[in-house]
């Protein structure tokens, strides 16, 4: 028959071709067991780097971090104070030299014990040019950086770093190249935490399930879909987890994974979208936290322009910032998940920590007439109008941009003052940045390492510093910070940043627009839900009915 | 046919090798992927040319698409930013969306070919009006509407369904993605069959296979069917191509880990190796679709022949 003829013919064609290119699958991905009680789901993204603790740098990868690893130090969740954890005491003299001594019995969970060669070896692998690891800069304070991982990308010279040394099983010195005396409360970042040997043995192995010293343990992980994460029993700690696991599932889209918290099929979303803020309060009542993060959000500018730099342009940002109604821009695009910034930090590191309500005084207040003025005699915008850059992609940003536009123009009376300028993809976003080529302000988000009023000027602001995206330079900040830096006594070294922040304040190097919260919502399963200031849940604390 | 069929093959290789250029031309124009990766701060440049030489991205950009293809062609894709292989991500995400497509196919077929015979038979009744009625407001709708309602009415309000298809995507869970998917192929399928169908029913054929006395139910499925599938078989050949690359809104909506969603993370994430990989197979499908969909006339229609 004609037709089997054809057909059989067709079918070879589609053999053919399947075969030539060789794409067969073998379609695996086992699902791990669990029967579900006592186990909290939670929502989650595909971490964007290698589960590395030096190569985490947001936070999907860092929620399992954190569950998974101890360090030196741990942030108290409630008041951000650093409080030793392995660390059994961290002495210095001279705020340069310091002396690490590690609490005995701690173990990994594969049963090795957590010692002061498991901190050393891991810094120096986080430290060495070779092992890409993103979080490398966090090392640059110790002596020896500059071998190990050298600034122009030359070969590196050294593969540990002379500022570390073993001195005892137990405990191990550290020098830095600067005086730095909050250091050790630095070390509560988990780009910080102690590797295991199996880590440098068996590194594809490690890295497909990762063994840290934390309270949980990974029970499997499916990459790009769930990672399923379980009680350690025989954890050491004081911090035991209060639930028997945490299923991190991976969701395509956050609004689907709110859409199934309501459904009852999730315990736990850390990222409420922003198009269900309006309901969540009504849809989840107390179940709904919208807490203080670390994260403040700014306008820089870009002084590798010239028109953007020279003399009286200090009064013209002073004038864009004052033409900027905060207040009605958080209270309706953001639905007061973000409060009105009034100076450089965050109020999650308190008044002692260095936050200081008010700071920024009438220069962040809200005043059209007093803008407009300011703008005037600061020589009018540069090229008569702003175009505030930002990306697209994500986190809404165009919504704030417009509304900030809105007050602008509103203040100036003139339509075309300032417009948006959306930038298609988040890495185009960055990488205009890195290559200066923006031509007005732009979105500059921070997001705290630790909470240390440091965190939030040096990296920002310091000549040259790694995060100092609008090359904004000022001697007398810089020297403020140096001495701060130096001083051991913290009270005085916070009064040093806040003068520091001061002299940025008086040139506005960057516009303070706002104080982010994390905003989470759970289901009535589980209980004693919180985010830390990272806007990380407080996993090992939640309670399952 | 089978010198055709050759002659077909052949011709896909051009297709293959310009598709493929264009794609990778297209991703390197969004400009440097490493600048994203270190969230909202600058990688430190020593990291960030070392990652640059690693992914092999100092090189021009001619030996990087060299490159690429010669390692396609020992079947290494690349790797992820992530550290994953992209074959390993093929491996997990290209099973879910055939599922999710060969639900929405069957859908197509089995609603979409029936609906169209049944109005077509009875063109001009209510049935007919009602149907080309539902299907305007099913095409006039988009995807993201369809599927957001019905995934609120029927996984949130009367909790029929899940709302989010689990990571191991089974059948059962496809049903309703798998619908909305389909739903606007579905109501062209409905409208293809119908008027080709109607249009066939008064042909000569039709006249004598009634006059053979043969029953209703044989001249329907083998005579007038089989000649009006032939637009429809086009229609559905092509989709599934479409289907499986464009399921991104579906997919995001459901929670489904499929094609649609790895495309759209590489794509945020500039992720060459991704997008290229995953583009290219679905590439191959489009081809292969479409070459089985010509070979499939001469199934369905003895008088066409491919010399």
């Amino acid at each position: 028959m004609r037709g089997a003829t054809h057909a059989r013919w067709a079918a070879c064609a589609v053999a053919v071709a399947l075969a030539a290119t060789a794409c067969g699958d073998d379609g695996g991905g086992d699902s791990g067991g669990g029967d579900g009680s006592g186990i909290v789901s939670s929502s989650w993204g595909d971490p964007q780097n290698p589960l590395e603790p030096a190569n985490t740098n947001e936070v999907q990868g860092g929620k399992v971090l954190d569950m998974l690893f101890r360090g030196l130090k741990r942030y108290d969740a409630k008041t951000g104070k650093a409080n030793d954890m392995l660390a059994e005491k961290i002495e210095t003299s001279d705020s340069q030299n310091f002396t690490v001594t590690v609490k005995s019995g701690w173990k990994f969970s594969n049963g090795e014990a957590v010692d002061a060669k498991s901190f050393v070896d891991a810094w120096n692998y986080g430290a060495s040019l070779k092992n890409n690891q993103k979080n490398a800069y966090f090392f640059g304070y110790i002596d020896g950086y500059d071998k190990t991982h050298p600034e122009d990308g030359s070969k590196q010279t050294a593969d540990t770093l002379s500022g570390l040394k073993v001195t005892g099983p137990n405990t191990f010195t550290v020098k830095l190249n600067q005086k730095f005396s909050t250091f050790p409360d630095t070390l509560g970042y988990a780009a910080f935490s102690p590797l295991p040997q199996s880590f440098f043995d068996d590194h594809a192995g490690w890295l497909s399930k990762p063994v840290g010293n934390g309270p949980y343990t990974i029970d499997s992980y499916a990459k790009g879909s769930v990672m399923k994460m379980r009680e350690w029993v025989d954890y050491p700690g004081e911090d035991k987890a209060q639930n028997g696991g945490v299923d991190l599932k991976v969701y395509t889209d956050n609004n689907t994974a709110y859409t199934d918290l309501m459904a009852g099929n999730l315990d736990l979303v850390d990222d409420v979208p922003a198009s269900q803020l309006k309901n969540a309060k009504s849809d989840l009542g107390d179940r709904y936290i919208n807490t203080p993060a670390g994260i403040i959000q700014t306008l820089a500018f870009p002084f590798y322009d010239k028109a953007w730099d020279k003399a009286g342009m200090e009064k013209v940002r002073t004038g864009l910032s004052r033409a900027i109604d905060r207040e009605q821009i958080t209270e309706t695009i953001f639905q007061k998940t973000r409060t009105p910034a009034s100076d450089w930090t965050s109020p999650v590191l308190g008044e002692a920590g260095g936050f200081k309500e008010g700071l920024c005084g009438d220069a962040c207040e809200y005043d059209p007439d007093e803008a407009k003025k300011l703008i005037e005699e600061g020589g009018g915008l540069p090229g008569g109008q702003v175009k505030i850059s930002y990306n697209a992609d994500t986190g809404s940003h165009k919504e704030w941009v417009d509304a900030v536009c809105n007050s602008v123009n509103n203040a100036l009376d003139n339509d075309k003052a300032c417009v948006g300028n959306p930038i298609g993809t988040f890495a185009d976003f960055r990488n205009q940045i890195t290559q200066s080529k923006m031509s007005g302000p732009f979105r500059a988000g921070w997001q705290m390492d630790y909470p240390l009023i440091q965190n939030f000027l040096q990296p920002l602001y310091y000549t040259n510093a790694s995060s100092n995206d609008g090359k904004w330079t000022n001697a007398e900040f810089d020297k403020l910070v140096n001495e701060a830096n130096a001083e051991t006594d913290q009270a005085k070294a916070v009064d040093l940043f806040q003068q520091a922040e001061e002299v940025l304040r008086d040139d506005m190097g960057a516009i303070p627009l706002w104080y982010q919260n994390g905003s989470a919502g759970y289901s009535e399963r589980v209980s004693n839900v919180a985010l830390n200031q990272f806007s990380v849940p407080v996993y090992n604390e939640i309670k399952v009915s | 046919m089978g010198r055709y069929v050759i002659r077909r093959l052949l011709q896909m290789i051009p297709v293959f090798f310009g598709a493929t250029l264009l794609i990778f031309l297209m991703v390197n124009v969004m400009g440097d992927p490493i600048a994203g990766l270190c969230g909202d701060r600058q990688c430190d440049p020593a990291t960030a040319t070392q990652l640059r030489k690693e992914f092999g991205l100092d090189k021009p950009l001619w030996q990087q698409y060299v490159t690429y293809m010669g390692n396609v062609f020992t079947g290494d894709f690349g790797t992820a930013f992530n550290g994953q292989e992209v074959t390993e991500l093929m491996a997990s995400a290209f099973p879910v969306t055939i599922r999710l497509t060969i639900v929405a196919i069957l859908f197509e077929i089995v609603i979409g070919i029936a609906l169209g015979v049944v109005t077509g038979l009875r063109r001009g009744r209510p049935v007919d009006t009602g149907v080309l009625l539902a299907t305007l407001v099913v095409i006039s709708v988009p995807t993201f509407v369809t599927g957001l309602l019905l995934q609120l009415l029927l996984g949130v309000e009367w909790g029929w369904i899940s709302p989010s298809v689990s990571p191991e995507a089974p059948f059962d869970e496809l049903i309703v993605p798998g619908l909305v998917l389909a739903s606007v192929s579905l109501a062209y399928v409905t409208r293809l069959t119908r008027t080709s169908i109607a249009e066939n029913r008064r042909a000569d054929y039709v006249r004598t296979a009634v006059a053979k006395g043969l029953p209703r139910h044989r001249v329907i499925t083998r005579h007038l069917l089989r000649n009006s599938l032939i637009p429809v078989v086009t229609f559905i050949g092509t989709d599934i191509g479409a289907l499986m690359g464009g399921a991104i809104v579906t997919e995001r909506i459901f929670n489904i880990h499929g094609v649609g969603f790895q495309l759209y993370q590489g794509i945020l994430r500039q992720n060459t190796q991704t997008v290229v990989g995953f583009v290219t197979v679905l590439v191959l499908v489009f081809l292969v679709a479409n070459l089985l969909v010509d070979l499939l006339y001469a199934v369905l229609d003895p008088r066409i022949r491919y010399a």
